[in-house]
């Protein structure tokens, strides 16, 4: 059966990682590759890089970040941030990311999102989705939260699929940064809008709360960041948790 | 030395990276003459089966392929590089695969979330080459939205070679093996410790066959 995933989010700005992990003992806590390994070790399903390097001169960094970690950890790597074209994509992919996340770029030119799946398949194409409720739906902002659109999260998710997305990223702004866990009715809203997998992300504070999104919340895999980061729930220990409430994890 | 055929595939220097991981003599070319005198091929792939049949046939690679094969040089194909052996698939019928094996790809039947993306496990078919060592039911790591089918006519070659199910709403052919093919739907390169020891199975494979040539 397939597994739900469990993902880890690392922020990577000019080839460092920003809040690194803080509970083992790592030569270098700021290494990509290194803290990809680590979590690998600890039994993660998948890693995402999002680059948040804010000077278009240090932007190459990434790909030379995705290539070394590519060459020691061998489990799916998703990249995000800042990609805006197919030249984007298509050095991050060729450098060993299977996957590479769109967002403002996707929401400001969709066609985008249909000219990367037809270049590299659907199945390297996310779209991240940033949502945030805004009375009885929910709003897709861009430009990291900060700007809000007129577009409807559901709606937009489904207009994702159908141009060509494999995935879909989607993050609660209303839960993001609480650790008061996932926002259940959007991530459920939103997967039985698609026909494609959702991962769930914002607002993780405990094991529990992952047994949540990937049960009532209907997702097919969940994220976190800081939680992971600093040790607060251990990727082993979570997947141990999710296995005695019947989720089927890899261990 | 195996001989990794560039066509542009995107996953496939993850796939080098695993070789050099494991220490693997492999050479990675998209000429004609080194792919018809390869010792064995190793054709990765993830995307499109038309786009990679096209780009195939541009790079005039499909003769020098079936050369080698008709050789009997170990072969390992990744995803695409499994449904290359096969007649056709759905996803881009205009084009005939290899047909090196008879068969055609299938799409995911409606119902099922698609692409077939995230960790499955393998039912072990029979005792194969591929997965020496390995015992149980593995996870593995698939990206596909397109799968062999598991012929229920027990004449069909598709049936005869699984060397490992997959169950994704029906049970699907996960892995084959016959002869010096192999072929995989998941990907060994991103599977972690049980995929490189799949890549090892084939690497040791294509030098105790080297070394029985020489």
């Amino acid at each position: 059966m397939l597994a739900k995933r469990v993902i880890a989010c690392l922020d990577v700005k000019d080839g460092r990682v920003v809040k690194g992990i803080q509970f083992l003992d790592l030569r270098d806590a700021g290494d990509p590759a290194e803290l990809a390994a680590a979590y690998n070790r600890e039994g993660v399903d998948e890693v995402i890089f999002l680059d948040i390097t804010a000077s278009a001169e240090k932007r190459a960094l990434i790909v030379e970040t995705v290539a070394r970690t590519a060459r020691q950890v061998f489990i799916p790597l998703a990249v995000g941030g800042g990609i805006r074209s197919v030249a984007d994509a298509r050095g991050i992919l060729l450098s060993g990311a299977d996957k590479v996340s769109v967002n403002t770029a996707a929401v400001e030119n969709p066609v985008l999102i249909t000219q990367l799946s037809e270049e590299f398949g659907s199945q390297a194409v996310v779209l991240a989705i940033d949502a945030r409720r805004n009375g009885d739906s929910w709003s897709v902002y861009t430009y990291g939260g900060r700007k809000l659109t007129d577009r409807n999260a559901i709606e937009w998710a489904a207009e994702g699929e159908s141009l060509g997305a494999g995935e879909i990223l989607l993050t609660s702004m209303d839960c993001d940064g609480t650790q008061n866990g996932f926002d259940c009715a959007l991530t459920k809203a939103i997967s039985r809008a698609v026909m494609i997998p959702v991962i769930a992300s914002g607002g993780a504070g405990n094991a529990e709360h992952f047994a949540q999104v990937l049960t009532e919340g209907e997702a097919d895999a969940a994220l976190a960041a800081s939680i992971f980061h600093y040790g607060t729930v251990r990727v082993s220990d979570l997947k141990r948790h999710l296995r005695s409430q019947g989720i089927t994890v890899r261990l | 030395m195996i001989t990794v055929i560039d066509y542009g595939a995107g996953n496939l220097r993850s796939v080098e990276n695993a070789l050099h991981y494991l220490g693997a003599p492999y050479q990675v070319t998209s000429k004609a003459d080194e792919v018809a005198q390869a010792n064995a091929l190793l054709l990765p792939g993830v995307g499109h089966f038309g786009q990679m049949m096209r780009s195939l046939a541009m790079l005039d690679l499909i003769l020098p392929i079936k050369e080698a094969l008709g050789r009997k040089v170990p072969y390992l194909g990744i995803c695409l590089g499994m449904h290359a052996l096969f007649e056709a698939s759905e996803e881009a019928p205009a084009l005939p695969g290899l047909g090196i094996l008879s068969g055609t790809i299938r799409r995911f039947t409606p119902g099922l979330k698609v692409p077939h993306m995230g960790w499955n496990q393998l039912q072990l078919k029979k005792s194969s080459r591929l997965f020496r060592g390995l015992s149980g039911d593995p996870y593995v790591y698939f990206a596909h939205s397109f799968y062999l089918p598991q012929d229920k006519n027990s004449k069909s070659a598709s049936r005869e070679n699984a060397a490992a199910l997959t169950s994704y709403g029906i049970d699907f052919v996960a892995a084959i093996e016959r002869g010096n093919l192999q072929g995989v739907q998941f990907h060994p390169e991103k599977s972690g410790d049980i995929g490189l020891r799949v890549v090892r199975n084939f690497v040791d494979d294509c030098l105790r066959s080297a070394g029985e040539r020489d």
